[in-house]
């Protein structure tokens, strides 16, 4: 006990400073570089005058004083509604049918489903416009040759047609979720009904879909959030068929002259609604007591539909029809003709949309390759960045790891073309003048799929016993030899698909990417936009298909390395 | 075990009036332990008890918040600082095994020599002799899947020993083990620890693993330590209500100590036939009695100690294959006493029976809690 009373033997000196506290410093800079900035950015811009910087509140009034800039939110949120609706009526009953019945060929339909969640929405617009547009669209033609009528039926460019194109694009979400807590519900929920003599019908509608309510809100108030910040496809068929919503007024406001200023006021209550909506999200799926009641354990045997399974299978094929089949045939004759409307023959075959793509022009070329160097840029920097926050948060490493979290999901919150508004604003005039450098583009996709990389990080260190660890460290190893041989290792193939969670929205984004491309940093999105705006639909589609044909490659990768449902998976 | 008896010179490890506190909780308060080089000692006790919390600070990863922990008088563990884990020369063994599943067995034990920086021979050849120790020779280059639990106990066992760790930590090691197993197991741990002498903190809640493995055990409750004993005397000679209780059946009997006799409700027992001769018993004391050290007859005779017999009313029983449980009531008492007999041994409920007592095993039990 000889140095008992000094209270410190040599080999315990205090240190002044933990290593784990200047990791939580380095990644709480960067948070508040990618996150806390450009939201903070905005608000104080919002409430400031540009020329003298004092406070007011004329950017409001300059936001909100056109009449028709007011009634855009009012349309956007008609909208979002009306998605959100459609959406659901997709979504479940193809997910009951998947998840508790009989139904044949699901795997396809699952497979289809996949297809539409990973279909840009812009391009699903694109193919619906080849597909819908006023007469010239393949099916008002087949209309109007069947009958002789002597205009088309539908018009893309219409309320309803927005609304349909952007369901088709968003009702995986509702079934994402639906689908996922269809499966958990035990069958001995149902047949507890069936005993009590309740029939197939009243079990379904007063048993199963009221354990999943709470699922469906929830994947609803996703949909309905993504489409109140939805840029791509209003810009494609709300503008020409002059529907103004919220996005589209922001857009305008980033037109000359830049009023970044005003476009931040106008931004402010998206925040307000996307926030609101979220904490009733919250709220909603919070009360997971439902479904889990039962944990594990329970049968789920599926239920005989008899000859209505065909009717189920018949309505799935709908829906996923209108959603990839058609818009995709469409897109593929564009994308290998030379003119689309000369219609189906030899002569207007051709692979030259690809060449041109690929090896004529230069700028199309580099275009491409942008897109996917960001993209992997992007997503190495968000894994790794949300693995140490996650890391930190999860091992307790530091105090105040809740601010971590906070600014790490506060863009799930905040609209991405809100944040993209944000981050013009703060980085790119000085002091950094980032304006037109691939940085600036980069940086805003990580802070936008931040949450996703730190939400699938936390999962997998969760699942990992911290006793794994501790065994390091008490055999001799330190903290980061523990990271080095045993975190990394066994989180290994869950750090790919964080990865590719990240990259593959990242090849397509474009409500981030409209605001911060420069001249020389575009990227695929926002070529595709000008495309359309010129009409080149055949060029559109040969880049769409491309994109498309990558973005498969890869997931049928991650298929084969990470399993089935790693894109479907609910985290 | 009298060798064992802990001396303050020459301690392994000594636990100093060691607080753990978080918030209002108090999960460890003012502990005291020393364990001398090469001793087996358990922490039993209930679920939160503050056992693997103890556990955990003996090997660094929680910081004490008071008191300090010493390893062979150096300080190691202070409330403003601590030796990290990986400079305690210790090696534990998880609830969970927490054998890395991306290394193989040979690999997982060989970690901790690397860390050592011993040569490639010398590891392989410390590897190949410890994996033979724990019977898993022929299955040093499978991965942790492809075992059964079992297996990785015994890979855990071997990679922690493999450092030869100046302190073995243990904490639950079996409960994750089905019961034929975990019985299997207890001998094991403690064939390996006469084997290799490690001084070894086992934390467990059940009794049984901590007798069979221990050469003391230390019962802990709501933090603190009630007693620390052999295993034989924590069961003969409880010192404490809780450690009576805990550890296997038994019955309490308050009683009022005389110059000649110890009086209980409606009967006395001579006191000289007490523990050393009754000496020590003072006033009133509660006696812990085991069910097992009473015994049943029909009718008094010449072979019984005549002033220990008692009439009672059998008022229950249950027949549990190795043993009766009776219930019996001495006449005119409120006393219920549990009693165990051999099989054999068959009353019927409410027969007039004798318990003959046997006062040198009842142990008297302190009536507040303190070491």
């Amino acid at each position: 006990m000889s140095v008992a009373g000094s209270g410190h033997a040599p080999g315990i000196a205090r240190r002044r400073v933990q290593p784990a506290t200047w990791a939580w410093l380095a990644v709480f800079a960067a948070l508040v570089f990618l996150v806390a900035a450009p939201v903070a950015r905005l608000l104080v811009s919002s409430i400031q005058d540009t020329e003298t910087g004092a406070f007011t509140w004329h950017n409001y009034a300059i936001a909100y004083g056109p009449a028709r800039n007011y009634a855009a939110l009012g349309t956007s949120l008609l909208y979002a509604a009306e998605v959100t609706v459609v959406s659901a009526i997709f979504a479940v009953p193809i997910a009951w049918g998947v998840a508790r019945t009989d139904m044949p060929a699901k795997s396809l339909i699952r497979a289809l489903i996949l297809g539409a969640f990973i279909t840009p929405p812009y391009l699903g617009a694109i193919g619906w416009i080849l597909l819908a547009g006023p007469n010239a669209g393949w099916l008002n033609q087949a209309w109007m040759a069947l009958t002789g009528a002597p205009h088309g039926l539908v018009d893309i460019y219409s309320f309803g047609g927005l609304v349909l194109v952007t369901a088709l694009y968003a009702f995986p979400y509702i079934f994402v979720f639906t689908a996922d807590a269809l499966e958990r519900v035990s069958s001995e929920m149902e047949e507890a009904a069936r005993i009590l003599g309740s029939g197939t019908l009243r079990t379904i509608l007063r048993v199963t879909l009221p354990l999943v309510t709470p699922a469906i809100l929830g994947g609803a108030i996703v949909v309905f959030l993504d489409t109140v910040a939805l840029f791509g496809t209003p810009a494609i068929i709300a503008l020409p068929a002059r529907i103004k919503v919220m996005t589209l007024v922001l857009w305008e406001f980033f037109e000359f002259p830049v009023r970044a200023e005003a476009a931040a006021a106008y931004a402010v209550p998206l925040i307000l609604i996307t926030v609101a909506l979220f904490a009733a999200q919250r709220a909603i799926l919070g009360r997971r007591g439902y479904v889990a009641l039962t944990g594990k354990g329970g049968s789920r045997a599926e239920l005989r539909l008899g000859a209505w399974r065909w009717a189920m299978f018949g309505y799935g094929l709908l829906v996923v029809g209108l959603a990839v089949i058609l818009p995709f045939a469409a897109l593929a004759q564009a994308a290998f003709s030379h003119a689309w409307g000369r219609g189906f023959s030899w002569d207007n075959l051709t692979l030259g949309n690809f060449r041109y793509l690929l090896f004529t022009d230069p700028a199309a070329r580099l275009t491409i390759i942008h897109s996917f160097v960001y993209s992997a840029a992007t997503a190495f920097i968000a894994v790794a960045l949300a693995l140490a926050i996650a890391y930190i948060v999860s091992r307790r490493l530091t105090r105040r790891t809740g601010i971590l979290t906070a600014l790490c999901m506060a863009p799930l919150v905040i609209p991405g073309i809100v944040l993209a508004i944000g981050f013009y604003a703060a980085w790119a005039p000085p002091p950094l003048a980032l304006y037109g450098t691939a940085a600036l583009l980069v940086l805003g996709y990580t802070a936008r799929f931040l949450p996703i990389a730190y939400t699938s990080c936390m999962a997998s260190l969760r699942s990992l016993n911290p006793e794994m660890e501790e065994a390091v460290r008490i055999l001799g190893g330190s903290q980061l030899r523990a990271i080095g041989s045993v975190v990394v290792p066994l989180l290994k193939t869950s750090l790919v698909g964080t990865w590719l969670l990240v990259f593959i929205p990242a090849t397509r984004e474009l409500s981030t990417a409209i605001f911060l491309v420069g001249a020389k940093t575009r990227v695929i999105s926002v070529m595709m936009l000008d495309l359309s705006e010129n009409g080149s639909f055949e060029t559109l589609a040969a880049l769409g298909f491309f994109l498309l044909g990558v973005t498969v490659v890869i997931v049928l990768a991650g298929y084969k390395l990470l399993g089935r449902d790693f894109m479907l998976r609910r985290s | 075990m009298s060798k064992l008896q802990p001396d303050a010179g020459r301690s392994r490890l000594a636990l100093n009036g060691i607080s753990c506190v978080y918030g209002a909780f108090t999960a460890v308060d003012g502990l005291n332990l020393e364990i001398v080089p090469g001793e087996f000692v358990s922490l039993l006790g209930p679920s939160g008890c503050g056992k693997t919390t103890t556990l955990r600070m003996i090997a660094g990863f929680i910081r004490p918040t008071a008191g300090t922990i010493t390893m062979d008088g150096e300080v190691i563990s202070a409330p403003g600082a601590a030796l990290p884990p990986e400079r305690r020369q210790m090696s534990m063994i998880f609830q969970s095994y927490a054998i890395w599943p991306n290394m193989t067995v040979a690999e997982n034990v060989a970690f901790g020599l690397k860390l050592r920086h011993l040569g490639r021979e010398a590891i392989r050849a410390k590897v190949t002799e410890m994996l033979e120790t724990v019977k898993l020779g022929a299955l040093a280059d499978r991965y942790p899947a492809e075992l059964s639990g079992g297996q990785q106990q015994r890979v855990a066992l071997a990679r922690a020993m493999v450092i030869q760790p100046r302190v073995l930590l243990l904490d639950e090691p079996l409960s994750n083990l089905d019961a034929n197993l975990r019985e299997e197991m207890r001998f094991e741990i403690r064939r390996l620890h006469d084997a290799f002498h490690f001084t070894t903190v086992y934390v467990t809640h059940d009794q049984g693993e901590a007798m069979v493995t221990s050469d003391r055990i230390a019962v802990m409750n709501a933090g603190r330590i009630e007693q620390v004993d052999p295993p034989y005397l924590l069961y003969t000679r409880p010192r404490t209500r809780f450690v009576a209780g805990f550890i296997g059946r038994t019955n309490f009997m308050n009683g009022a100590c005389g110059a000649q006799h110890v009086t209980f409700d409606r009967f006395a027992l001579p006191r000289a036939m007490f523990a050393d001769g009754g000496a020590g018993l003072h006033g009133d004391v509660t006696f812990s009695v085991r069910p097992q050290s009473i015994a049943l007859h029909r009718a008094p005779a010449a072979a019984m100690r005549f002033g220990c017999l008692v009439a009672g009313r059998l008022l229950e029983r249950a027949f549990l294959g190795e043993t009766w449980d009776y219930v019996v009531a001495p006449e005119d008492s409120l006393l219920r006493l549990k009693v165990a007999a051999l099989p054999f041994q068959v009353f019927e409920v409410g027969e007039t029976v004798w318990l003959e007592f046997d006062p040198e095993q009842m142990a008297p039990i302190a009536r507040d809690v303190s070491v």
